[in-house]
C-alpha cells in the first residue's frame, strides 16, 4: 500500500532526512498502521457531517485593542541566530 | 509521617492551622526526589528554588509536565528539538496557579511531544513506575502519575490528547481527570492534537482533583475553543451519595483482550457501587472499534501541522548536514526536524502529513472526522438514559518497559478505552479501584457528558470514600 | 499582433488597517525596528492560539458588500501547511474552501464605456513576515513584525483583455477600497499587492491558453509594464512555433523584463485542513444589513450623481471622486453656493431636491452647472495646489465650505480679482480665518471704483506712448500690457477686468 517512494515522498513534505534503514522501517509501520486504519472505509458516513470542534462554540472574538508587543530583546533571547535586527537563516534562493 | 506523603487537603488544613508552611513542603519534597528520583526518573528539571508564585505563597507546591509552559523556564516537550527553549509567556494555568500562591516543584517527564502511552519515547530516557520499576509508569504523562504516586509530588499537572492522564494515573494507582474539552485553557499547552488536547489535574485522591480543578478551569480570552460556562466551586460534588444514578455499562469495553484482573476488579467496583444505591445498565457504544483508527488519523493530521513549526528558525535545536544535499535552507529544515525528533513523532508525522496530502484527504482526514461524529452521537444517546458511564481505563495494567515499543500498533491499541473521551469531547475521570496478584495498579474509568465534571468527583468520590485504594502508599 | 487575445486576472493583497493585527493584540504599523512588534501568538511560539479580531471581520465583510459579493454567512479558517522561514507556524491560517465572499463584480470605467469585471472570491488571512537576502553573508534575515498583519485576499474572474484594462481594473478597485476606508491601499508602503495571472490565445478561441504567473511588482504602472512585456513574450514564443511554460516569471524594475523563477519545487501540497484552534462565525441577516448601511456611496455612483445632479463635466467629477474626502468637500460647498443669494451666507439647510431649489431660487439647471463649474474649478485648480503644496488632504486643513463659498463670492462680485483671490485662499488655510476678516485686515479689496482707475489709467497712457500708439494700430494685445502696468502701479488691487475695458473705450472707443 505504501511504497519506500511514498514514504520518501511523505518525509519530503515534512521535511524529516530519514536515513535508508528508517525509510525501511518506517514503510513497515506505515503500512502496518494503514492496514489497520482501513477498516474505516467500512463505516457508513452517507450523510454525516465531519466533527471539526467538538463544542458548538461560534463567534468567539477580541476587540481591535492593542496589547504591548514583546521587546526586541526577548525575542532576540529565543534564538543563537541573530543579525541585524533579525533572526539568520541559511541563504534562501528563490 | 512526612509532609510530602500528604495529599494537599491534608497540607492545606496545616497550612490554615499554621503548623506547617509551604516552604517546609518544599523542601520535603526535594528531599524525597534527591531520595528516589534517580529510581524513578520523573523529573526531567527541577527548580531548586520553587518556581515562583505571585500571590503570598499559601498554595502547595506542583510538578508541571514538561509540555506546559512556564515562563524563561526551559520547557522541551522532552524533546531534544526544544533544547534550550525558554518560552517568554506563562500558560494560562500557570498563570492561575501563580494567582492562586503555587510554587512549581519542576517540569516531569513524557513521551516525547506527548506521543505515547508508556513515557518510553522521552529524550531524557523513560520514567519507570513506582509500584515495579521494571514497568513503565503508563504515558504520555507518565512523569506527573510517577512523581504523584511515588510523593515526589504533592500533585501535579498533565495533559490527555487520548488518554494520557488517565491511563498513567491507573497504571500508577492515582486519581486522573480529563476535563471536558474547553473547560480547561489550552493557551500555554505546546499542541499535539488541537482538537483533542486538555490540561488536568493528576492527584493522589479525589479531593485534590476537585481542588486543583477548580484553580486551572475557566474561560480564557486567549484561547478561541475555551468554553464560557462559569466555574462551579468542584468540591461542593465531593457527596458520598449515588442514590438513584443510572450508570452505563458499555458492552464493548468488556470483550477479549480485557486482562481478567481487571475485569474482576471493575465487577467488584460496580457491585460497590450498587451498594451505595447506584443502578447499572449494558449499553452500547456500537462505534468504539473504530476509535483507534479515528483517532490515528485526526491526531497525527493534526499534530503533523502542529509540529511544523519546529524548524531550527527562531529556537531550540538548529543543525546542518555535511556534505550539503539540497539547499542550504532545507537542508536545515531536514537535518534538525531528523536529529530533533525521536522516531514515534517522525513516525506521527508522517502518518499525519501522509493523511492529509493530496489525494488521501477524502478518504482518511474528512472520514475520520466523520467517524468522529458517531462516536460522539453514540455517547450524546447513552447520556438521554444514563448519568455516567462506567469502564476500566486500560486493557492491562502497567507492562514491562521495553514491552511494547517495538510495535507502534499494539501501544497504540492500549489506549482503546480512553481514546474515545476525547473526540466526543467529554469528561473522564480515572481512580484506583484495586491491584492485581503482580502489584500493580488497577484503575477505573467514569465519563460523563460534557461540562458534567461534578458528576464525575461525586461518583468518583463515593467510591473512593468506601475503599482505601488510595490510601495504599508505594515504597521506594 | 492582433491576432492573438490576452486574458488576464489579478489577485490582490490587501493589508486591513485595523489598529491590531489579525489574530493577536500587536501593534499593526509599518516601519517600526525589526522584531519590536511581535508577540509568542504572531510569532508562533509553541503552545499559542490565534484569536480573531472581531474589527477585521467587519472591514471583510465591508469589502465584500463594497465588491458586490456574495457574503458567506457561515464564516471559516483552513490552514495552509507549507515551509518558508517567514512563516513561524509552518501554515498560515487563511480560507480554502468557504471564502468570506464570492462571485463578485467592480465597474471599470475605461475610455470608452464602464465594464464589470468580476471577482471570483475574497478571502481572509493572515500575513507572513519579511525574509531580506544577504548574498554577501551567504544568509537571509527574517523580520516577523509583519507575521499576523490582517490580509484580504481579492482574486478577480480572468476578465480582463489587455494590460490598460488591468490598470483600469487596479485603480478601480483602489478607489472603491479606500471609500471604505479599510486600507491605505499603498503599494509602495506594501499594503496592497499584485500578482497578475495572464494566457493568451487566438482570437475567437474559447480555451484558455497556458497561464503564467507575474509576480513582483511594485507599482500599477509596473503591473502594466510587465503585462505588456509578458503579452510581447508570449506572443513571440507562440509565433515561433514553441509552448508556453506554466510558471512563475518575476516582474524585475530595473530591466523592466519578466525572469523566469529558478525552477521552484514541486507544486505545493498544501493539505488544507479546516482550522482547529478557531471556531467558526455565523453572521445573522441583521448583522449584515447593519454593515450594508454603513458603506458609502460607490465612487462610479458618486460620478454619475455629479454629473447628472451637479452638471460637472465627467473630466471634473473624475477628479473629484478620486479623493472622497474632496467629493464630499464639493458637494457641500456647492449646495451652499446655490442656495446663497448674491451675497448673504448663512443658510439653513438646503433643500435636498433640486426642483424645489429651482423654485425657490430660480436656479435653472444651466445656471447650476455653470455654479457648480466654478467650485469645481477652484477645488481643481487653487484648492488642490494649496493641498499638494502642503502635502494634505482636504480633511486636514480647517478649511469650511461655508467659507470657501464666500471666498469665491468674493471673486465673483469683483472684490477680489482671481490673483488676489488665490492669496487669501492661502492665507485662510494658513491662518484658520475667515475670508472677509483677511480681506478687511489686508485691505486687499479689489479696486473697482472707476475714479481712481481713471486717473491711473491717464497715467499708465501718459506712460506708454508707444504701447499706446500699437494698440490704435489694432495690436489688441498690447492692452494686457499697459493692464499689468496698472496692476503694478496698484500693487495688484487694481480690477483688471475693468481696467482693460476702460482702456479699451479710451482708446479704440469701444
Amino acid at each position: 500500500m505504501i511504497s519506500k517512494d511514498d514514504v520518501r515522498y511523505v518525509a519530503h513534505l515534512s521535511r524529516i532526512h530519514l536515513q535508508d534503514q528508517e525509510v525501511e522501517r518506517l514503510s513497515k509501520d506505515l503500512e502496518n498502521i494503514l492496514h489497520y486504519v482501513e477498516k474505516l472505509q467500512k463505516v457508513d458516513i452517507n450523510n454525516i457531517k465531519q466533527t471539526t470542534h467538538v463544542l458548538p462554540l461560534k463567534n468567539v472574538f477580541r476587540e481591535d485593542v492593542v496589547r504591548t508587543s514583546l521587546k526586541q530583546g526577548e525575542v532576540k533571547g529565543l534564538t543563537q541566530n541573530w543579525q541585524s535586527d533579525s533572526f539568520k537563516v541559511p541563504q534562501v534562493i528563490e | 509521617m512526612t509532609l510530602n506523603t500528604l495529599t494537599a487537603h491534608e497540607l492545606f488544613d496545616l497550612i490554615k492551622a499554621k503548623q506547617t508552611n509551604t516552604k517546609s513542603i518544599q523542601a520535603a519534597l526535594l528531599d524525597q526526589i534527591q531520595k528516589t528520583d534517580h529510581k524513578v526518573k520523573a523529573y526531567v528539571r527541577v527548580f531548586e528554588n520553587g518556581e515562583t508564585a505571585s500571590a503570598p505563597e499559601t498554595g502547595i507546591p506542583i510538578a508541571i509536565k514538561d509540555n506546559i509552559c512556564i515562563k524563561n523556564t526551559e520547557t522541551t516537550c522532552a524533546s531534544r528539538i526544544l533544547k534550550g527553549f525558554k518560552p517568554p509567556y506563562d500558560a494560562t494555568v500557570i498563570k492561575k496557579l501563580r494567582n492562586a500562591g503555587t510554587s512549581f516543584i519542576g517540569h516531569v517527564n513524557m513521551d516525547e511531544f506527548a506521543f505515547g502511552s508508556s513515557t518510553e519515547n522521552s529524550y531524557y530516557g523513560p520514567t519507570r513506575n513506582p509500584w515495579n520499576l521494571d514497568c513503565v509508569p503508563g504515558g504520555s504523562s507518565g512523569g506527573s502519575a510517577a512523581a504523584v504516586a511515588s510523593h515526589e509530588a504533592i500533585w501535579a499537572l498533565g495533559s490527555d490528547t487520548g488518554g494520557s492522564i488517565r491511563q498513567p494515573a491507573a497504571f500508577c494507582g492515582v486519581v486522573g481527570l480529563k476535563p471536558t474539552y474547553g473547560r480547561v485553557s489550552r493557551y500555554g499547552l505546546i499542541a499535539f492534537a488541537s482538537s483533542l488536547d486538555q490540561i488536568g489535574p493528576i492527584t493522589k485522591d479525589v479531593t485534590d482533583c476537585a481542588l486543583l480543578l477548580n484553580i486551572i478551569a475557566g474561560h480564557d480570552e486567549y484561547d478561541s475553543t475555551s468554553a464560557e460556562m462559569a466555574v462551579p466551586d468542584y468540591t461542593r460534588a465531593l457527596l458520598k451519595d449515588v442514590k438513584n444514578f443510572k450508570i452505563g455499562i458499555p458492552k464493548e469495553y468488556f470483550i477479549e483482550g480485557l486482562d481478567p484482573e481487571i475485569k474482576s476488579a471493575i465487577t467488584a467496583a460496580i457491585e460497590n457501587l450498587k451498594k451505595q444505591g447506584a443502578t447499572f445498565k449494558e449499553m452500547s457504544l456500537p462505534h468504539t472499534e473504530y476509535a483507534v483508527a479515528t483517532y490515528y488519523i485526526v491526531a497525527t493530521a493534526e499534530a503533523s501541522s502542529n509540529l511544523a513549526r519546529f524548524d531550527g528558525v527562531q529556537y531550540g535545536l538548529r543543525e546542518q548536514p555535511f556534505p550539503a544535499r539540497r539547499t542550504p535552507l532545507i537542508d536545515m529544515y531536514e537535518e534538525t526536524r531528523d536529529k530533533g525528533f525521536g522516531a514515534e513523532v517522525k513516525r506521527r508525522i508522517m502518518l499525519g502529513t501522509y493523511a492529509l496530502s493530496a489525494g488521501y484527504y477524502d478518504a482518511y482526514y474528512l472520514r475520520g472526522q466523520k467517524v468522529r461524529t458517531l462516536i460522539k452521537n453514540d455517547f450524546d444517546k447513552i447520556f438521554e438514559e444514563c448519568q455516567a458511564i462506567l469502564t476500566p481505563t486500560a486493557p492491562t495494567t502497567a507492562f514491562k518497559i521495553g514491552e511494547k515499543s517495538s510495535d507502534p500498533l499494539s501501544m497504540y491499541l492500549s489506549d482503546i478505552y480512553t481514546i474515545s473521551a476525547n473526540l466526543a469531547g467529554i469528561p473522564a475521570i480515572s481512580i484506583p479501584c484495586g491491584f492485581a496478584k503482580n502489584g500493580l495498579p488497577i484503575g477505573l474509568q467514569i465519563m460523563t457528558k460534557p461540562f458534567d465534571e461534578e458528576t464525575l468527583l461525586r461518583i468518583a468520590y463515593t467510591y473512593e470514600q468506601n475503599t482505601d485504594w488510595h490510601k495504599r502508599k508505594v515504597s521506594l | 499582433m492582433n491576432d492573438f487575445e490576452t486574458v488576464i486576472g489579478l489577485e490582490v493583497h490587501l493589508q486591513l488597517k485595523t489598529a491590531t493585527k489579525i489574530f493577536c493584540g500587536c501593534a499593526n504599523l509599518f516601519g517600526q525596528t525589526p522584531n519590536s512588534q511581535t508577540c509568542p501568538v504572531c510569532l508562533g511560539l509553541p503552545g499559542t492560539l490565534p484569536v480573531l479580531n472581531r474589527k477585521v471581520l467587519l472591514y471583510a465583510l465591508k469589502v465584500a458588500m463594497a465588491l458586490n459579493c456574495q457574503v458567506n454567512s457561515f464564516i471559516k479558517f483552513d490552514r495552509k501547511n507549507y515551509y518558508y522561514p517567514d512563516l513561524p507556524k509552518g501554515f498560515q491560517i487563511s480560507q480554502y474552501d468557504l471564502p468570506i465572499a464570492r462571485e463578485g463584480f467592480v465597474l471599470v470605467k475605461g475610455k470608452e464605456a464602464v465594464r464589470k469585471v468580476g471577482i471570483t472570491r475574497a478571502h481572509l488571512e493572515e500575513d507572513a513576515g519579511k525574509l531580506i537576502h544577504d548574498p554577501a553573508a551567504n544568509c537571509s534575515l527574517v523580520d516577523y513584525n509583519r507575521t499576523g498583519t490582517p490580509l484580504i485576499e481579492i482574486v478577480s474572474e480572468p476578465d480582463m483583455r489587455g494590460p490598460q484594462e488591468a490598470y483600469d481594473y487596479l485603480t478601480a478597485l483602489k478607489l472603491t477600497l479606500q471609500y471604505l476606508d479599510v486600507s491605505d491601499c499603498d503599494m509602495e508602503k506594501g499594503s496592497l499587492r499584485c500578482d497578475a495571472n495572464v494566457s493568451i490565445r487566438p482570437k475567437g478561441e474559447i480555451k484558455f491558453g497556458t497561464k503564467v504567473e507575474i509576480k513582483n511588482m511594485n507599482s500599477f504602472r509596473a503591473v502594466k509594464s510587465a503585462l505588456e512585456f509578458e503579452e510581447s513574450r508570449q506572443q513571440k514564443l507562440l509565433l515561433a512555433g514553441n509552448k508556453i511554460v506554466q510558471e512563475t516569471q518575476l516582474w524585475n524594475e530595473d530591466k523592466q523584463a519578466t525572469f523566469s523563477m529558478r525552477s521552484k519545487e514541486e507544486a505545493h501540497d498544501y493539505r488544507y485542513f479546516p482550522e482547529p484552534d478557531l471556531v467558526p462565525f455565523v453572521v445573522d441577516e441583521s448583522f449584515l444589513k447593519d454593515v450594508a448601511d454603513t458603506l458609502p456611496e460607490a465612487p462610479l455612483k458618486k460620478w454619475e450623481r455629479l454629473v447628472n445632479d451637479y452638471g460637472l463635466s465627467d473630466y471634473d467629477a473624475q477628479i473629484i471622486i478620486s479623493d472622497k474626502k474632496l467629493a464630499d468637500f464639493f458637494e457641500e460647498s456647492s449646495r451652499l453656493f446655490i442656495e446663497l443669494p448674491s451675497t448673504h451666507q448663512n443658510s439653513k439647510s438646503l433643500p435636498e431636491d433640486i426642483d424645489a431649489r429651482e423654485e425657490r431660487f430660480g436656479v435653472g439647471k444651466e445656471k447650476l452647472n455653470k455654479e457648480t463649474k466654478k467650485i469645481a474649478n477652484w477645488i481643481i485648480g487653487p484648492l488642490q495646489q494649496e493641498l499638494n503644496s502642503r502635502k494634505v488632504g482636504v480633511e486636514s486643513v480647517a478649511l469650511k465650505p461655508k467659507d470657501f463659498i464666500i471666498l469665491i463670492g468674493k471673486v465673483e462680485d469683483g472684490t477680489l480679482n482671481n490673483l488676489r483671490g488665490k492669496e487669501v485662499l492661502a492665507l485662510m488655510l494658513d491662518t484658520n480665518t475667515g475670508p472677509e476678516e483677511i480681506i478687511a485686515k489686508k485691505g486687499l479689496a479689489q479696486v473697482s471704483d472707476t475714479a481712481t482707475l481713471e486717473n491711473i489709467i491717464n497715467d499708465i497712457i501718459r506712460e506708454n506712448e508707444s504701447t499706446v500708439t500699437q494698440i490704435k494700430q489694432g495690436k489688441d494685445s498690447a492692452i494686457g500690457f499697459l493692464v499689468g502696468q496698472a496692476m503694478k502701479k496698484t500693487q495688484g488691487k487694481a480690477n483688471p477686468k475693468l481696467v482693460g475695458e476702460m482702456i479699451k473705450r479710451r482708446l479704440l472707443n469701444v
